[in-house]
Formats: C-alpha cells, structure tokens, sequence
C-alpha cells in the first residue's frame, strides 16, 4: 500500500521541485525590481534595535525589541495575544512608526524611508493578513494579478501566465475564477499567499497565517511558507501562537511577552529549554509566569466588600 | 463634590470639542488628500466608471420611482391648491420649478444618500474591518488613489445626472396626473412650463446645487468609511452617520445655496 503510493507521490514531489526551481529564475529577473540590489548586498534581512512602539505614551506596546532576521531564513515570532507581535509586523513593513530605537529592512532604515522609498521597498515585501484579506470584488486570479497589474505594466498574456504560475505554487490553479467568498479558510489563504509572492519579494511576513484552520490546511500552509522560502530563497517572518506547526517549519523562534524579547533560540532549543515562560507556552499550561488570573483585588476581600 | 462634578462636566465638554476639531481637521486633510488623488481617478477611468455604475445606474430604479410619484402628487396638490384662486392652467410652471430648483436635486440627493451613500460607506469600512485597506498598503497601492477617489468622482458625477432625471420624472408624474387625469389642457401645461422656466437661473441653479449636494454626500461617505472603527459597530454606526450627515448637509447646504442664488431675482 505504502509502495502504491510513493511511486506517484514521488513523481508530483519531482514535479513540484522541478516547479518551485523554475520560480527561482523568475525571482532574480522576471519583473522590474530596480532597488533589489542594496537587500542583496546585506547579510540580515531585517534587523531592529532597541525598538519601542505605543500607541499612545501611557501604554508602551513594544520596550527595546531587539531583533536580527537573516536573509533566507523562516523566523517565528511567538507569544501571546495583545504581546505585540503584530506591532512588530507592522513597524517593519512602515505600517507604524517607532518611537525609539531602529528598524532596518533590507538595510534601510523603514522610520527614515520617503513615501517613495517606503512604497519601493513595500513593492519587494509580500505580507498575508490574519483572514486573508483578498479583495472580495475580485475573483481568485485578479487578486493575484492585482499587485503585478499595479507594478509591473507587463502584457496580460504573461500575466496571466504568472497568475497561473503562483496559483499553482499553492495548489490553486482549478480555483482562479472562484470568488474569496466561495473558498474555505484555508484556501483564501493559499491565495493570499500567491498574491504575496506575485512580485517575488525579497520578504515575506505572515501575520497570525495558521489561525483557524483545520489540520490539513494547516499542515498545507506551514509546508507552503516553507517550500516558497527555501524555493524562491526569500526571507519569512511568521507571526504566530501555533506552536506546534512553527517548530516544524521555522529555522530561529523569538518570545515576546509584555513587549519584550524574552526568550529566543532554534526550534531544538526550544523543545529543551527550561525557561518557564517558553515552557507554559509550548506545553499550554493554564498558569505560570503569564497568569490565568486578570490582575483583580484579593478575591476574598473582593466577596466581603459585598 | 459639586466642585468635582463640575469639573468632570468640563472635562467631557473640552474632550468633546477637542475630539470633534480634530476630526474635522482630519476630514479636512482627507478632502485634499482625496483632490490630491483624484487625477488618478481619471486617468484609469475604468475605475470611475465602475463607481459610477454602482453608485449611478444602481440607484436609477429608486430614483425614478420616487422621482414619478413626488411628480404625481405634486399635480394632485398643486393643482388642488392652484384652482382654488383659477390658477389651475398654471400646474405645469408651478411643478417645474418646483422639482427643477428644490425638490429635483434635494430629494434625489437624500435618496442618494441612502442609497448609494450608505453602501459606498459599508463597503469602504467593510474593506476596512477586512484588511483590505492595509493589504493594499502593504502592496504600495495607496487606498486614497485606489478605493477613496474613485468612489468620490463617482459619486460626484452621478449626483446631478440621478436629479435631473428625478425632475423629468417627477414633470412626467404631474403631466400624468394634471392633463391624463385631471384634464388640464396639454398645451398650456407644456406652454406654461417652457415660458415660465428659464435655463439660466432655472436649471442651471438645479445642476448647480446638485452638483455641491452630490461633493457633500460623496465626500462624507468615503470619509466615513475610511474613519469607521474597524468593528461589526464600528461600520454599523459610519453608515448610519453617512446618512443622517449627508442628509443634513444637503438641507442646510439647499437653504444656502438658495439664499445665494435666488437673491438677485427678488425672490428672496
């Protein structure tokens, strides 16, 4: 049964590397992207020091984030709702704007950027949104084609030849003229994914990109981020609390908490740490140093006082 | 403890003003924004033309069918109240200017604003709350360039072409009722209403007020949209303000506009 099986699988695995190596090239040469010199040139990705962000001076959100992505790799962002990871998205893509500190992308500093250099630099960033967020007055193929539309002025032909391309990198080729709203969570996804890549960024950023989904389409989508990594040799940042399916698929993870980097380390240090936070995070313990309790007055004085 | 009160009223008084000019500040810089934009707006006009389709064409139906039936009742009252003092043969001039200078763009800009107004809002603040405004940032497309100003010019260029069909309308319900029912004599009413009707002021003051009507509500429902808070409420309660803003501005915007052009003429 097992050997029925792997004959065919083999082949479409074969088919499919043979597939992504032929995105590579695309990658290097395909559309304009006359600013992707200088991001070669530089060894990290992204690197942000001494970071702080609130949204107003009362509440800091983010205190002295200090983080280093190099080129090529799959980083997981990891921690709790409301700790601030998708501040941290957002203030690399130029969303938001530090207070403190420094964030640089490809080697430019994001907070120094023009609108300009921030709509250039945007151009070689791809980001998939929690829920998707495709354009629900487009079908599946304009949404992909939407940003190579905007950008690139190529001819529809081979638009459209791209569209299919990325479609069926994530295995949506048969869904092009679909709606959003006729696709599963998991397939709205995918397609978000291949919208994000349309340009072949230099930078992937997903934020929250397994929430709600079904095992299957969770297992598709980890597998996705990493073989679109490894494939068109792009950098990703994975925003996430899943932490099961990131320790399958990520090269480096960073804990925040509070605002603060608290832990990092490989996926093998994590399975071994003994840090408590890391430890109630990964096991799922209810109580621990992030508490199951909101802060509140003493309960039993809290009763008495009627 | 009065003293506390007291201080408490202020604080909300000063929070609220505060709040309420920036906002206007911030509408303010959004209204240039979206001029600043709106070359882009027409030179892909696809996208215009798409909004005026939606904003337009989709809301001909509610238009002329309220546009027919204000035009009907008008010949029935009119006509009522004018042959009181034998001035019955008079309904044709009587329902003309009445529904080419006030009640032409006035009505048709507070369906507007129910109707497509409403719905340019939703669906802005729907984009919103779905991300789509972001994602598009994120893609180096500017939502002002891409959403904002098209929808605004849609709006804009929609707004007098709805009311100056709403007054064809509104003249054909009134000859339907005043000459087919009533039976006044079909030439006088026709005469009456070319003779007593002049393209400048007449029309031109309509096209005119219907023009800054559809700016007003075109502008207070991408604005809308674009500033609702990203929640199920939070767009919930922009429609809801695009509709009674807009129809406020429309009406004190009418008695504005009116003071302004019918003063030269004595009538005011």
């Amino acid at each position: 049964m097992t050997a029925g099986h792997c004959g065919p699988r083999k082949a479409a695995d074969t088919i499919d590397s043979l597939f992504f190596a032929f995105l590579r090239p695309l990658h290097d040469a395909s559309t304009p992207r006359p600013e992707a010199a200088p991001a070669c040139a530089v060894a990290n990705a992204i690197e942000m020091a001494g970071v702080s962000f609130g949204y107003d001076r009362r509440r800091p959100v983010l205190r002295g984030i200090d983080m280093t992505i190099p080129r090529g790799k799959v980083v997981a962002i990891m921690g709790g709702s409301g700790c601030g990871k998708t501040t941290i998205l957002r203030l690399i893509g130029g969303q938001l704007r530090q207070q403190s500190g420094r964030v640089l992308v490809g080697g430019q500093s994001v907070k120094e950027l023009t609108r300009e250099g921030l709509y250039a630099l945007r151009r070689r960033i791809g980001m998939l949104f929690q829920f998707g967020a495709l354009f629900t007055d487009m079908t599946v193929y304009e949404n992909v084609a939407f940003p190579m539309r905007e950008h690139t002025g190529l001819d529809e032909p081979l638009i459209r030849d791209l569209v299919l391309m990325k479609l069926h990198a994530v295995g949506l080729r048969g869904a092009a003229q679909l709606r959003p709203s006729e696709l599963s969570g998991g397939m709205a996804r995918r397609v978000a994914l291949a919208r994000a890549i349309a340009l072949d960024p230099m930078l992937v950023l997903y934020d929250e990109p397994f929430a709600g989904l079904d095992p299957i389409s969770l297992g598709v989508v980890g597998q996705l981020i990493r073989q679109l990594n490894d494939a068109l040799g792009i950098t990703s940042v994975v925003v996430t609390h899943d932490v099961y399916e990131s320790l399958k698929i990520v090269d480096y993870l960073y804990f925040v908490s509070d605002g603060r980097i608290i832990w990092h380390g490989t996926p093998e240090d994590v399975r071994h740490t003994a840090d408590p936070f890391v430890r109630q995070f990964v096991d799922g313990q209810p109580d621990g140093p992030v508490p199951f309790h909101y802060p509140a007055r003493p309960y039993v004085e809290q009763l008495r006082a009627g | 403890m009065p003293a506390d009160a007291i201080a408490r009223g202020f604080r909300r008084v000063g929070n609220g003003t505060m709040r309420a000019i920036a906002r206007a500040g911030f509408a303010t810089r959004f209204f240039l924004a979206v001029l600043y934009h709106s070359p882009a707006a027409f030179h892909r006009l696809q996208l215009t033309v798409r909004e005026i389709y939606f904003a337009g064409v989709l809301s001909l139906v509610v238009i002329m069918v309220s546009g027919l039936f204000v035009g009907m009742v008008l010949g029935l009252q009119g006509y009522d109240a004018l042959n009181k003092y034998g001035a019955g043969d008079s309904l044709g001039i009587f329902v003309g200017l009445s529904l080419v200078r006030e009640l032409g763009p006035v009505v048709a800009g507070l369906l507007f604003a129910s109707r497509a107004g409403s719905a340019v809002t939703a669906e802005i603040g729907l984009m919103k709350t779905t991300e789509q405004l972001s994602a598009m940032e994120m893609m180096a497309v500017d939502p002002l360039a891409r959403i904002v100003a098209p929808r605004f010019w849609g709006g804009v260029i929609s707004m007098p072409l709805l009311a100056a069909l709403f007054s064809v309308m509104g003249v054909f319900g009134a000859y339907l009722v005043g000459v087919r029912l009533i039976g006044v004599d079909s030439g006088t009413f026709w005469g009456n209403m070319r003779a007593g009707i002049e393209f400048w002021p007449d029309v031109t003051n309509g096209i005119i007020k219907s023009t800054v009507f559809g700016i007003a509500v075109s502008l207070i429902a991408v604005f809308e949209g674009y500033d609702a808070n990203p929640t199920a409420e939070g767009v919930s309660a922009a429609t809801t303000r695009t509709v009674v803003g807009g129809s406020l501005a429309i009406l004190a915007l009418d008695f504005v506009l009116t003071v302004f052009m019918f003063r030269g003429l004595g009538t005011v």
